[in-house]
């Protein structure tokens, strides 16, 4: 494995640490506030968030078809599966701006205008806290997301340019590890903030 | 820039039918811990939960990111990263956990009366 | 560096060998370089700036507690000794070493051509300067005011002071820093020249190595803290907030998750420069090579298990703490590894003793004495008292002063003949090591008398009965604030006028002493192939021709 992958992966540990102090934050306050954590499960929409969850999922197998066709010299392929997974990630972070401003809506932002309906009073220091992490881990999340798309396109401009085949693939290949880590962030935060209480179909 | 003409030699390429296998197997294990949390299991909830995120990680990570056939200091890197991460939240949480050991448990954590707000 | 006069091609090859320096002029050739050599002396260059900076106000800080009452307001002196905190740690200590002389060294060392990434190294200058525009301008408005440490509540909710500017500088500075360790990891991993196997490379390179283990995987953590903080102060969600059941605690088990480490990214650089300096002038291999390399991976991960130590008073669990403590004094034992196998290295060895060789006895002494202080801290018993107090103060400047500066200055002196092709003066520089000694101790070892008897630290005002020694560490700090600019002028004037030395005028063994002074842009003329073990020592050659 050359220098650019080892990089990656380097820059990768560097993402989990950087994730990892906003879980042991997360971690340290559900221990110390359960049942208000699980009070706010009412305000997470699981069907969305299960979808999102798909969604990424469906990006992450279009980049891993993409390095795989970079690496067999399909460059055809390689730019349709690109255009995949852009789409779907595009597709998520559409889903995420209409979730986000669903809890504008909703006064859910942390902050002076912080006023869920129907959660019990004594809970509501603490929820304040849980949309917080909410909006501090998907948002930075999301930021992920945004340079993600953003390389992806650069990708695809250079794959259009035949930039890629069996002797050189490797900005496709960096660029899917990291594609698939943002991924991987997900699945961790999916669970973790939407099925924090028990929800009903 | 460097190339990979050198490395081709061991440059593994997935097979299409794997690739799919997994993302169905992510499909499903999405589903299962949604579902799963229609039902109260209590404390086991969360470690479902957290169970399957780590088994549908550790697909993508092996899987998709190549994991399995990497070099041995690839897999030492995730593994590193991993034994930080569970320093930082092992023992952060160690604090949080023992605090109360010294002084009067916290009732609020489990009666749904009570809360912390004045 | 920029000439008017351009000698022809001819006229430069009888004078001057092509050398980094002379390949190219102008401001773009620096600013938009990717040579290794140049990127570390513009870090160089900025980071004595910041060195300067942090310096004026420890003067400042100095200056106001000759009086009891202090010179200034308490707010102004909370400003100062912050900001003397943040620019010495975040913009001079964590990248000195390594921005400087393992940005130079490292490729040069392991045989290579240039780092594995040298735009990203260039980037990493840029994040710096960006971090530094920052910080400086928090500064030209009137500074922060929470200390170094931005604690929870008061940085996000009482402070009136510009924290989120100097957060932002120190959240830039962390990916400054990130990007060089990953730079040095990769580079270590994959472009050693052939035949330089781990057990061949020089110890400053596993030293620069290790730092960049640190550096991947503590920054990150901190960023995040900075960030948590910066979104408490704009938004006042709660998070470190008591009120709504926030924990101040959370805060510093992220912060000190990083800063504790930090600490030994500052280090670790210093102790392997002092590696090589202590094998040249004492022209033996270091003894037990293997246990210093392995004590450095060793202090490097243990580090990391110990930050709860600068916690003990502050309401963690007692438990935790006792584990921290425990684990702390495990982190001692490599450092002391390392002192034992220096002073190993030089018996029977035949030492003398040139300016770099000073500074290296001067870090042994000092480290030494921080490092066992630091066990008084460890113990959580006697950290209650101490806590808080100058003994604290104390114990850190000798071991970031006393240690990394000083061997910070021991390699600059080692290796400035091979930066810049010339050398210094050598009484003078023997001369500025002896005085910053002496500053040194003057200023910092009242200051474990005064924790000693209670003073405590970042306090506006202390009882009178502590002015004698609060006047003497003054004096002392005097003496070490002049005694620092000697060096930086006869090292400048040397960098000029100095008399030209060939590639090794130490007689040193390291393959950066068998390429010119200055190298060429690219190093090597062709890659080499090591067949010797590193440090392979002799006596000194009697008509040596450098």
């Amino acid at each position: 494995m050359d220098a650019d992958t080892l990089g990656m992966w380097t820059f990768l540990i560097t993402e989990v640490l950087f994730f990892g102090g906003m879980f042991a934050a997360y971690a340290v306050y559900r221990e110390m506030f359960p049942l208000a954590f699980a009070a706010t499960s009412e305000f997470m929409n699981v069907k969305i968030g299960a979808a999102n969850t798909a969604v990424l999922i469906c990006s992450s197998l279009t980049m891993a078809m993409a390095v795989r066709s970079a690496q067999i010299s399909k460059t055809s392929h390689l730019i349709r599966y690109l255009f995949g997974t852009l789409f779907f990630g595009t597709i998520f972070l559409v889903v995420k701006a209409f979730e986000y401003h669903a809890k504008y809506v909703e006064h859910l932002i942390p902050g002076p205008n912080f006023h869920p309906d129907n959660l019990a009073p004594q809970f509501m220091h603490n929820a304040q806290i849980l949309f917080f992490l909410y909006f501090c881990m998907t948002g930075m999340h999301a930021v992920h997301m945004i340079v993600g798309v953003g390389l992806l396109t650069f990708l695809i401009i250079m794959a259009y340019r035949n930039a890629y085949n069996e002797h050189y693939f490797a900005p496709v290949e960096m660029i899917g590890l990291y594609w698939h880590f943002v991924d991987i962030v997900w699945i961790f935060l999916f669970p973790l903030l939407y099925l924090i209480g028990h929800w009903h179909w | 820039m460097s190339s990979n003409a050198s490395a081709n030699s061991h440059v593994h390429i997935p097979k299409v039918g794997t690739l799919i296998a997994v993302f169905v197997t992510l499909i499903v294990l999405t589903f299962v811990t949604a579902e799963v949390a229609t039902f109260d299991l209590g404390e086991l909830n969360v470690i479902v939960a957290l169970g399957i995120a780590c088994t549908k990680a550790t697909l993508v990570a092996w899987i998709f990111m190549g994991v399995r056939y990497t070099s041995q200091l690839t897999k030492l890197f995730c593994v590193a990263g991993l034994v930080f991460l569970s320093i930082l939240l092992l023992i952060t949480f160690s604090d949080y956990s023992t605090r109360h050991w010294t002084y009067h448990a916290r009732p609020w954590a489990t009666n749904p009366s009570l809360g912390t707000s004045k | 560096m920029a000439t008017t006069y351009q000698p022809t091609t001819t006229e430069a090859a009888a004078e001057e060998p092509v050398n980094y320096l002379n390949v190219e002029h102008g401001w773009k050739s620096w600013l938009f370089t990717t040579d290794h050599k140049r990127i570390a002396l513009l870090y160089l260059f900025s980071i004595t700036l910041m060195f300067i900076t942090g310096g004026a106000f420890a003067i400042l800080v100095r200056l106001h507690l000759t009086q009891p009452q202090g010179l200034f307001s308490p707010e102004t002196y909370n400003r100062l000794f912050t900001m003397h905190g943040v620019v010495m740690i975040f913009f001079f200590l964590v990248p000195s070493i390594p921005a400087t002389l393992g940005n130079f060294l490292l490729p040069i060392m392991i045989g290579a051509k240039d780092l594995a990434f040298p735009r990203i190294n260039l980037l990493s200058w840029y994040l710096y300067m960006g971090g530094a525009l920052f910080a400086i301008f928090a500064v030209a408005r009137g500074g922060v005011d929470t200390g170094w440490t931005f604690y929870a509540p008061y940085s996000t909710t009482y402070s009136n002071s510009y924290v989120l500017t100097a957060a932002m500088g120190a959240f830039f500075a962390g990916f400054s820093s990130i990007t060089t360790g990953l730079n040095f990891i990769v580079t270590v991993h994959k472009m050693r020249a052939p035949g330089m196997n781990w057990m061949r490379m020089p110890l400053m390179v596993w030293a620069n190595y290790a730092t960049g283990l640190i550096q991947i995987l503590g920054t990150p953590v901190v960023a995040i803290a900075l960030v948590l903080v910066g979104i408490e102060r704009v938004m006042h969600v709660g998070i470190f907030d008591p009120n709504v059941g926030g924990d101040p605690i959370l805060f510093q088990h992220i912060f000190w998750f990083y800063s504790h480490p930090a600490v030994y990214i500052m280090i670790l650089p210093g102790m392997g420069v002092i590696s090589e300096v202590i094998a040249c002038f004492s022209r033996k291999r270091p003894f037990g090579y293997e246990f210093i390399a392995a004590s450095s991976m060793g202090i490097a991960i243990l580090g990391f298990l110990v930050w709860g130590h600068h916690m003990f008073v502050t309401g963690q669990s007692v438990y935790t703490g006792i584990v921290f403590s425990f684990l702390t004094f495990f982190v001692a034992v490599p450092s002391a590894v390392k002192v034992f196998n220096w002073t190993a290295t030089m018996y029977k060895g035949s030492v003398t003793f040139e300016s770099p060789m000073l500074y290296a006895f001067a870090f042994i002494g000092l480290f030494t004495i921080g490092g066992l202080t630091g066990l008084y801290l460890s113990t959580m018993a006697t950290d209650v008292a101490l806590h808080g107090t100058y003994f604290v103060v104390a114990h850190f400047h000798f071991v970031m002063v006393g240690g990394m500066v000083v061997a910070f200055l021991a390699g600059l002196h080692f290796w400035w003949p091979k930066i810049c092709g010339r050398m210094y003066s050598e009484p003078w520089a023997k001369f500025a090591a002896l005085l910053i000694f002496a500053g040194f101790n003057l200023t910092f070892l009242p200051q474990f008398v005064l924790g000693y008897l209670g003073m405590p630290r970042r306090y506006a005002a202390y009882p009178p009965e502590f002015q004698v020694l609060n006047v003497l560490s003054t004096a002392g700090a005097s003496i070490l604030g002049i005694a620092f600019f000697i060096p930086m002028i006869y090292l400048t004037y040397a960098w000029f006028y100095g008399p030209k030395v060939g590639p090794n005028p130490w007689q040193a063994k390291g393959l950066e002493w068998t390429i010119q002074s200055p190298p060429t842009t690219f190093n090597f003329d062709q890659t080499p192939t090591v067949t010797e073990e590193a440090y392979n020592y002799g006596p000194r050659e009697e008509n040596y021709v450098a």
